[in-house]
């Protein structure tokens, strides 16, 4: 069954991106890409440093993967701008998550500037994936102003608590006409599992694998989780049913 | 020309707040909680004062080893296995403060050396070819000659190499450090030294740095200028009552959170070393009080930034950053020029631990760690910015050598 993630015209294998923050070293980041399948790996251009001997980007091979280089750090619209710019300019993919998190504690979105930040973006030909709060209004008029994706949060970044938001996240994949990356706060295979039977097009997942024991390992259990989610969701899940409903039905002997 | 310093702290700022807090019963909790206090502050799941009190207490001392696991999960958790990694840079020995723990102290007949901007320049560069991206300015407190024009001038020359500056010094008003983030510097460093009004008054003898009050305000002023980052700092061995110190550093930390949201917040707590003038500290933390003092502020304050120096042995330091410690300054010279041309001025204190970066980054990958050089976007900076320093900060995918 042909069900590749298309985002911008790309087509993508995997519907799970990785975040390269929190791993214990390049080797362990390298071996997680690898074991996760991911296709889109996104990395802090504040972490960039091609000078030094060692840089984050020695664990991300070009080859098999898109890198999605990110802003964090940016606290308004005009840095991330910034920040987007020097980017192109210094060569990297034109596509860019958009992270405007002025507040360090919580890491959360702060959704005036990023559609500030988005519109310019986007009207610049950047393919704009933008992190933001699970807010569908805010949802939409990002893809009015022509995101390629919106990325709203299942809940604090790196607190592994889940779908807090998952009712809105609800209202976000019912309303979106592109796809819905659940970023942010995934912390287990069955929460990935869980937002991919709900309809994401895709998760984000950094925290839950980068911190593991066995990155690698971690990396190849969300595959599975995602893959399983999706598979699932495609199926068509049962409804959720109040009472028992048994698989023979007891009137069943009953002509129609 | 001296300038009129206002007394007191203005109002709707992190030192107002700091001042209105009523610590004593925090302080109280931190010499007699009982075991079932202990318990609560343990599995409770946002901590307060209170709590930090019951983490700081002999009573808690005894559930050492359980604080250090939940410390470290917390750590890895919010930070990730990395550690940041920064180089002091001293600018200058020069000091008509006098301060009764301080190598530089006035009084002291010590080697005495200033940089110029070419020789800050000329550090940055040995800093950063020894894998340094994050540096911080450090230097003693004299108005005419680590002046206002002099530290602007140094932040400029070294903007273009060294992506992430932050300043230890004299503290200044919001005016100067505004030009001091507008030439490319994003972090403030501000030791109150101690939080005790009458320890401070008998540690500092002379100069403006006995004015406690525009000392404690100077974080908020630096936040208001545009400082990206805020670091608070209390030595350890001034006052005897380390509990007190730690309560209050914390309680400023998180005060400068709330009113300075935008900020990164960061804690400093180092043991006083040896130094010239033979200060004695009060009372020595041992190891396992500072452990306890670590653990315990990882976990009331989860998201603040705490930094271990190279005062500390290296054994300490290899065992004890994993519970909770953020940044390491590593292979650190504490006398101005010391990187270049070691050994020709007075160090501030003596390092006890003595490898080069190099061999800390080496233990931290040891340990599972990846010790991180560069983590910052750069200076607040509202206006035009350097090319050059932009270029530098991010470069591009071609510029690997």
């Amino acid at each position: 069954m042909q069900d590749a993630l298309v985002i911008a015209g790309r087509e993508f294998g995997s519907r799970l991106f990785l975040g390269t923050g929190k791993f214990p070293s390049n080797d362990a980041l390298e071996a997680a890409i690898v074991a996760s399948g991911t296709e889109m790996v996104t990395v802090a251009l504040r972490r960039i440093d091609r000078t030094a001997d060692q840089d984050i980007l020695d664990g991300v091979n070009p080859e098999r993967v898109l890198l999605l280089t990110n802003t964090s750090g940016a606290d308004d619209a005009e840095e991330a701008v910034r920040l987007a710019r020097l980017a192109r300019a210094g060569g990297y993919p034109t596509w860019i998550k958009l992270e405007i998190t002025p507040e360090p504690r919580y890491l959360l979105p702060d959704g005036v500037e990023t559609l500030k930040a988005a519109e310019i973006l986007c009207a610049e030909g950047f393919t704009v994936l933008p992190y933001v709060n699970a807010d569908p209004v805010l949802c939409k008029r990002l893809e009015d102003v022509g995101c390629a994706t919106v990325m709203p949060l299942g809940s604090w970044i790196g607190s592994n608590q889940g779908l807090r938001t998952k009712a809105a996240l609800e209202i976000i994949i019912e309303q979106s006409r592109v796809p819905v990356v659940v970023d942010a706060g995934i912390g287990a295979p069955s929460q990935a599992a869980e937002a991919m039977e709900m309809g994401a097009g895709a998760v984000l997942v950094n925290t839950a694998i980068g911190t593991a024991g066995d990155p690698a390992a971690m990396g190849d259990a969300f595959r599975m989780a995602v893959e399983a989610g999706r598979l699932a969701f495609r199926s068509g899940l049962p409804s959720v049913g109040r009472a028992a409903d048994a698989s023979s039905p007891l009137t069943g002997f009953l002509a129609s | 020309m001296l300038e009129s310093r206002p007394d007191g702290v203005p109002d709707d700022s992190a030192a107002a707040e700091l001042l209105s807090t009523d610590l004593s019963g925090f302080r109280g909790l931190a010499q007699e909680a009982t075991p079932a206090d202990v318990d609560r502050a343990l599995s409770t799941g946002r901590r307060s004062l209170a709590d930090l009190g019951a983490l700081l207490s002999p009573a808690a001392a005894a559930r050492l080893e359980e604080m250090a696991g939940l410390a470290h999960t917390a750590s890895v958790r919010r930070f990730g296995k990395v550690v940041r990694l920064f180089a002091p840079l001293y600018l200058s020995n020069e000091c008509v403060s006098a301060c009764t723990y301080c190598g530089f102290s006035a009084g002291n007949e010590i080697a005495r050396r200033t940089l110029s901007p070419d020789e800050v320049a000329a550090e940055a560069r040995e800093l950063t070819s020894r894998g340094f991206r994050h540096v911080l300015l450090v230097a003693g407190e004299h108005a005419r000659i680590v002046s206002k024009d002099y530290l602007v001038d140094c932040v400029r020359a070294l903007a273009p190499d060294v992506p992430s500056i932050s300043l230890e010094t004299q503290v200044w008003d919001t005016t100067t450090y505004r030009r001091l983030v507008n030439a490319g510097c994003e972090g403030l460093v501000v030791y109150q030294e101690t939080y005790d009004r009458d320890t401070y008054a008998a540690a500092h003898l002379k100069g403006k740095k006995r004015n406690y009050d525009w000392r404690l305000g100077a974080p908020d002023r630096g936040a208001e200028a545009g400082m990206r980052s805020l670091a608070v700092g209390a030595l350890l061995g001034l006052h005897p009552d380390w509990r007190a110190e730690v309560l209050a550093l914390a309680a400023h930390a998180q005060a400068l959170s709330r009113r300075w949201w935008r900020c990164e917040v960061a804690v400093s707590l180092p043991r006083l070393r040896p130094a010239a003038g033979d200060f004695e500290p009060t009372r020595a933390v041992t190891d396992r009080e500072y452990v306890q003092i670590l653990c315990a502020l990882r976990l009331a304050l989860p998201d603040v930034g705490i930094t271990l120096s190279t005062r500390e042995s290296a054994a300490f330091r290899d065992a004890a950053f994993r519970m909770g410690v953020t940044q390491m300054s590593a292979g650190s010279h504490t006398e101005p020029g010391g990187y270049v041309d070691p050994g020709r001025a007075e160090p501030q204190f003596e390092v006890s631990d003595t490898r080069s970066a190099a061999e800390v980054a080496a233990a931290l990958r040891l340990a599972g760690y990846d010790p991180v050089w560069k983590d910052t976007i750069g200076a607040r900076v509202k206006d035009a910015i350097p090319t050059a320093r932009v270029k530098d900060a991010i470069p591009t995918a071609q510029s690997r050598p």
